[in-house]
């Protein structure tokens, strides 16, 4: 790539290295989405036994929070050594420490939905000779559904960026871009970084929108939870 | 050696402990650039929020502003910076470290003060009005207090944010606990990378730690049990 001049955004660039790009841009979808589907398996019977029993609660939150609490960069370095600092290894790294920050978030907003079903509802299902577990997965966790999805609309976005740091151990999908406009000093990949990233967190958003709706058809215009976001 | 014995050794080898690029040296730097960052985004973003609260005016719009930025990739705003000549790495990236880290740390002081100043009970500031306190003095004595639990989790969560964010400055030449962790990733020297991933570790906690207690301690007694029940159920972000 020939510099010359450090203008703002030079179009060639985007052009002449768009494969490497695309490239970056599938990694980066790919570590976020498994970090984000991993996370949801872990955190759903987790946040479900933390909703029923009180014992399970608290070690469940502090766990879910020292995860949230340890930066990440520090904890890819610290999973380092069990793991590995460098492709392939560090795939593992980095989808252990990614799932460790979607946990809290997850589990959060999903207790938080469990805890927000009205008791009403639970005790009509029992009435109608639904089964404890039955009510569960056909009423509780229908009705928890909003927040769970607030909540993964929050980790989904967190992951996105969270994932450009990973280019320090050797991955980082769009973060790539970031690191390489660094070392050769030149704006534009640096922007392409930053603008794709922004743009897969935008278009993820929208998609969770979407699905929420079809998942939710009942709650249409209702958020609660973090819906700010 | 192993592993775990060479780890050991670094962090009881005493030259480690001191001079410029010793532990408390580099703990301290870190330190001093969140303190700095998070100062700035209470006094940007919280005085923006407080301002936004009291006349309910243009909220939602600066909110939601705030909430887009949150997309924007640290990473890159940092790199960015630091390869503008302007900036680049003034005060060895003390510069770009700043700027970046308090564009990070806007949103959550900003959303949370201008959410506190919101919540406050209508009811309440109508009494205050009626019993003859003017515009300043509702603010200052009424909604400001009661705002403080908000504002402390926005600065909370500010912080924490801004603590594991600050060890990435160390990639724009600053000098700070991530400088080991930066500075043994490229030289494949995984102990001194993974000592300092262990000090970031143990900072964050101390500043999450810290800033829960303050918290506490900054809310009116009356409110403590109310505030901990609104919180449950927002992100964690929020609280």
């Amino acid at each position: 790539m020939p510099l010359g001049t450090n203008p703002f955004f030079r179009w060639s660039y985007v052009t002449s290295q768009w494969s490497q790009i695309q490239g970056d841009l599938v990694q980066h979808i790919e570590l976020s989405l498994i970090a984000v589907a991993i996370g949801t398996a872990i955190s759903i019977p987790l946040s479900v036994l933390a909703w029923r029993y009180r014992v399970v609660r608290t070690p469940v939150f502090a766990v879910a929070s020292a995860l949230y609490i340890i930066p990440s960069l520090a904890l890819f370095v610290i999973l380092g050594p069990l793991t590995g600092f460098v492709p392939p290894g560090s795939y593992k790294t980095a989808e252990i420490a990614l799932v460790g920050y979607t946990l809290l978030i997850l589990i959060w907003n999903t207790v938080a939905g469990l805890d927000a079903v009205p008791a009403d509802a639970r005790e009509a299902a029992i009435a109608l000779g639904y089964s404890p577990t039955a009510a569960l997965v056909r009423v509780d966790l229908p009705l928890a559904l909003p927040y769970v999805f607030a909540g993964l609309r929050v980790a989904l976005a967190t992951v996105i960026g969270l994932v450009t740091v990973t280019a320090l151990i050797g991955l980082g999908g769009l973060g790539q871009q970031i690191t390489y406009g660094f070392t050769i000093g030149y704006n534009t990949p640096i922007i392409v970084g930053l603008v794709f990233s922004i743009a897969l967190a935008a278009v993820f958003d929208l998609l969770l929108v979407g699905a929420q709706r079809l998942a939710v058809p009942w709650s249409r215009s209702r958020n609660p939870a973090g819906g700010e976001n | 050696m192993h592993f775990w014995a060479q780890v050991f050794d670094w962090f009881t080898t005493s030259t480690n402990w001191s001079g410029s690029q010793g532990i408390p040296q580099l703990f301290w730097h870190q330190l001093e650039l969140s303190a700095v960052v998070v100062g700035t985004a209470l006094a940007l973003g919280g005085g923006l929020g407080v301002i936004l609260g009291h006349t309910g005016r243009g909220g939602l719009v600066a909110v939601n502003a705030a909430n887009a930025f949150r997309a924007v990739p640290t990473l890159a705003l940092l790199t960015l910076l630091a390869i503008q000549p302007a900036i680049s790495l003034k005060w060895n990236g003390f510069l770009a470290s700043w700027l970046a880290l308090t564009a990070l740390a806007i949103p959550p002081v900003l959303t949370n003060t201008y959410v506190g100043m919101r919540e406050v009970d209508a009811d309440v500031r109508d009494a205050a009005k009626a019993m003859g306190l003017t515009g300043s003095q509702v603010l200052l004595r009424v909604e400001a207090p009661l705002a403080t639990p908000f504002v402390m989790a926005g600065v909370r969560t500010a912080a924490i944010e801004v603590v594991a964010t600050s060890t990435l400055a160390a990639y724009v030449s600053f000098t700070d606990l991530g400088t080991y962790v930066i500075s043994g990733l490229n030289t494949n020297n995984t102990v001194v990378a993974f000592s300092g991933a262990i000090l970031v570790a143990v900072m964050a906690g101390m500043v999450a730690g810290v800033l829960g207690l303050l918290t506490r301690a900054l809310t009116p007694l009356p409110l403590r049990r109310h505030v901990r029940s609104r919180l449950v159920g927002t992100r964690p972000g929020f609280a």
